[in-house]
């Protein structure tokens, strides 16, 4: 009797194990497949209005309307307004993530402070950042522009980019910091010369996701970078991107037009297909360079 | 001579110093005010909101006449939370199951494959998630309300939420996965040698042991969740209304005002309004991130 | 001098990768004494304790050849239901890690996993095995506090009142001391020369004057190959083997 109640109870281990490790399959494969959908579905909806054409020329005749042209605006603004954030957030954030790990390297309250206020800040959806950045716009009298592009986005990425930063810096051996501290070294020499040439790897990984957020984001340059058919000249003028592109082109009846947000959509994933293959590159080779 | 350039060169080496320094401060401090700043800024745009509207009023109100001078966010801070909370509640399961399979049984080759999905995955933008939506899953939800009888364009709260729970994914994932890899191994060895299969071990031992991580990656998914924008905006449909099911449209705060913002600014108190908006999406977001963050400080030892 | 042995282990080979970790290790270990593995760090003392209830299985890359038999029934046969095994054993780790929930549960696990419910029965288990590990009077008031409140030393001793609870024939301890301090190890000590009347006790330690307090049987490893094994009497006293000397005498460290 009790042997037999024994055996039932171990049959029902057996089989609630199996099931959850079926379930756990699901769970994985639903994750794989979720990724192919979104890659198939955009390659096959937009690599067929994929020409040269398309990548090389701006859209004539308006980008709501005019059924001519191509994305070239988008390209080229979108590689302007993140670039330019990615290098003033670079500014910013690798000073501060230097700060953090070498300078107030023994406060440890200083550093927990700045990584909470960063925690903070990088939780904000990049909305409110465009809708703080408009209202700032107005505020001093400027119009939607480059400029004002680039500014909102390197407010939305500096938290990403010193987080990701801070990762890589915590992991230099301490040993290494006194080792050149007590050579003489001053506390910039220290963090430029001696911790930034072991960590490049690692920082160019950071900045390549920073520059993968930039490049991607929609909603904090939505009401400040504008949208125009041109490529800008100046910083003053305003810019059209990748993403807005997408969303704006895609609203359109005109078959035409709907075609250049496919094909902007399937640029827009390559290049963040390639950011994220490089900086796995750059990642793993800084596994394998560091000293330890 | 030489004296000199010695002396020169020490010149320019503190002078290196301290501008580096200065600067750095100079960062750290822009770090510490900007939230304040955003804040300020949320709550000085948004406070002529205040002058005319009690907080409840605003909050409460469905009645949505911006001409009029009627701002009731109510409707979209349901759609919002319906969106929120449907698409954690799809996220959460797969997530809490895939970071078991990957960190407890998954071979290595699976996480040779998994590693990079899970990054490609995050880091694809919201619009293009948006035209994922609209080519697939918007389509698939208007079916699937056929078989409940429900006729439904298919842009929907459901179709929002399935899109929202896959961007969220990659970011709960992370941290699960983390939580499950810094459980001592010694935890499943003791359990292991009374005698526990593994799932007991995985059961009654380590979820036990990640609880705080696992609820508070929960609570960092809302947070994101909560403020995405782009991707919910393209296909969660944009009508003013109080949703009453899954398969019907919904209008979440982000969607009103990346869809408004900037262009009805003759409108009396409209931008306040909006401004009004980001204000509560501040709050919100900043509430479950900090939250979050303070369970896995606070409770990660007491168990 | 040695009456019948619990684990018989014949030509055990193991690999974590490409490094050999264990190198042809045959040795029997004797019933209800206190076996001492011995040797420097890094030998494989550790690796050689956690193969006994295949506790090996949980690392990635690591491959066993040979036999472990205990009771007739060889432990590393892929095919044995491990579970019901390793019951047998009790494991005590290098610093306690106690199970994520109370006192009272920590010691209840056991027994509520082999399906026993009762309240009046599992109560009555938790006062003995407290009492054996001599920690009854000090929680008795506080058994449903998480065990994690507890100090050190008394979370290792719970550790072992844990590993007593399912009932095991051998106990298995790898540097049970190692995280505690001087008073909490002798305490560890004495219930273990008390728990070996009744017990089988396997331990590893790098800490010579330990292993000659305590120690019945010796094991003493190097480099992942058994060098020499014996009663105690006869390795301390009258070592074979040049390592064996040289580390007993100190001069090696």
């Amino acid at each position: 009797m009790k042997r037999k109640f024994n055996l039932n109870r171990k049959f029902f281990k057996k089989l609630e194990e199996l099931i959850f490790r079926v379930l756990m399959i699901i769970s994985t494969t639903i994750i794989i497949v979720a990724l192919l959908a979104i890659i198939i579905s955009i390659l096959i909806k937009g690599v067929p209005s994929l020409s040269w054409e398309m990548i090389t020329q701006t859209p004539k005749g308006g980008y709501y309307f005019g059924k001519e042209g191509g994305i070239l605006n988008a390209i080229i603004g979108s590689l302007y307004l993140s670039g330019g954030a990615t290098f003033l957030a670079l500014v910013v954030s690798l000073p501060l993530a230097l700060y953090m790990n070498i300078h107030k390297m023994k406060e440890k309250l200083v550093v927990n402070i700045i990584r909470l206020f960063l925690d903070i800040l990088w939780g904000i959806p990049s909305i409110v950042y465009g809708a703080f950045g408009f209202a700032l716009m107005v505020f001093l009298g400027l119009r939607t522009s480059l400029l004002a592009g680039i500014l909102t986005v390197t407010l939305f990425i500096i938290p990403i980019m010193v987080r990701s930063m801070d990762e890589v810096l915590k992991t230099v051996p301490r040993g290494l910091i006194e080792a050149s501290f007590s050579l003489g070294s001053t506390r910039s020499e220290t963090s430029f010369r001696v911790i930034l040439r072991q960590c490049i790897p690692g920082l160019i990984t950071a900045i390549l996701l920073a520059f993968g957020r930039a490049i991607g984001d929609a909603a904090a340059v939505l009401f400040t970078a504008g949208y125009t058919d041109y490529i800008p000249t100046s910083l003053s003028q305003p810019t059209a991107t990748l993403p807005l592109s997408v969303f704006f082109q895609l609203g359109s009846p005109i078959p035409e037009v709907q075609n250049r947000a496919y094909a902007s959509a399937v640029v827009l994933t390559v290049i963040v297909l390639i950011i994220s293959i490089s900086s796995r590159a750059f990642s793993m080779k800084y596994q394998k360079n560091r000293i330890k | 001579m030489r004296s000199f350039s010695i002396l020169n060169f020490k010149v320019r080496r503190t002078l290196r110093e301290n501008l580096s320094a200065f600067w750095m401060k100079c960062c750290y401090l822009l770090i510490l005010a900007m939230p304040f700043i955003l804040l300020i800024g949320l709550l000085l745009k948004s406070s002529l909101l205040f002058g005319e509207h009690s907080l409840m009023e605003l909050i409460f109100s469905s009645e949505w006449k911006p001409l009029s001078g009627k701002f009731g966010f109510f409707p979209f801070i349901i759609s919002s939370l319906w969106v929120t909370f449907i698409s954690i509640a799809i996220a959460a399961p797969v997530c809490l199951l895939t970071a078991i399979y990957l960190t407890q049984y998954a071979k290595r080759f699976v996480l040779k494959i998994m590693q990079p999905v899970i990054d490609i995955l995050a880091g694809i933008p919201s619009v293009i998630y948006g035209v994922w939506g609209i080519i697939i899953i918007v389509p698939f939800v208007s079916k699937v309300a056929g078989w409940f009888n429900v006729s439904s364009s298919g842009y929907s709260i459901l179709t929002g939420a399935i899109v929202l729970a896959v961007m969220i994914i990659p970011f709960v994932l992370n941290i699960l996965i983390e939580v499950y890899k810094t459980i001592p191994i010694e935890l499943s060895e003791a359990s292991l040698s009374l005698g526990a299969t593994k799932w007991e071990t995985i059961k009654k031992v380590l979820t036990r042991k990640a609880y705080p991580g696992i609820i508070s990656s929960f609570g960092l998914g809302v947070s994101r969740a909560f403020g995405e924008t782009i991707a919910v905006l393209m296909v969660v449909g944009n009508v003013v209304q109080i949703p009453s099911g899954i398969f019907q449209a919904g209008y979440p705060l982000p969607a009103l005002i990346a869809n408004n913002y900037g262009e009805m600014l003759s409108i009396p108190l409209y931008d306040s309004a909006l401004m009004f908006a980001a204000l509560i999406l501040f709050v919100v977001v900043t509430f479950f991130n900090m939250g979050s963050r303070y369970i896995i400080m606070h409770y990660e030892k007491k168990i | 001098m040695i009456n019948g042995s619990i684990i018989n282990i014949e030509g055990l080979n193991l690999h974590i990768g490409n490094k050999h970790i264990l190198k042809d290790i045959n040795v029997k270990i004797p019933e209800k004494k206190l076996t001492v593995i011995l040797g420097p760090s890094g030998c494989g003392k550790t690796t050689l304790l956690k193969s006994l209830n295949r506790l090996t299985d949980l690392y990635p890359e690591v491959k066993t050849q040979g036999k472990i038999f205990n009771g007739g029934i060889d432990i590393l046969n892929p095919k044995i239901e491990i579970t019901e095994l390793r019951k047998k054993m009790g494991l005590l780790a290098q610093s306690p890690y106690p199970l994520p929930m109370s006192i009272y549960d920590n010691i209840t696990y056991g027994l509520r996993i082999s399906g026993r419910r009762k309240k009046r029965y599992l109560s009555k288990r938790v006062e003995y095995y407290l009492r054996q590990v001599s920690l009854w009077e000090e929680v008795k008031d506080r058994l449903k506090d998480p065990a994690s409140a507890l100090s050190i030393g008394q979370q290792q001793r719970l550790c072992l009142a844990r590993g007593l609870s399912v009932d095991p024939d051998i106990i298995l301890a790898d540097e049970p001391t190692s995280a505690l301090d001087p008073v909490s190890s002798r305490e560890i000590e004495e219930l273990f020369l008390k728990l070996k009347q009744r017990y089988t006790i396997v331990m590893v330690t790098h800490i010579l004057r330990q292993a000659r307090r305590v120690a019945d049987y010796v094991i003493f490893m190097y480099l992942g190959e058994i060098v020499e094994h014996g009663t105690a009497e006869q390795i301390f006293e009258n070592p074979q083997n040049q390592i064996t000397k040289a580390y007993i005498k100190g001069t090696y460290s």
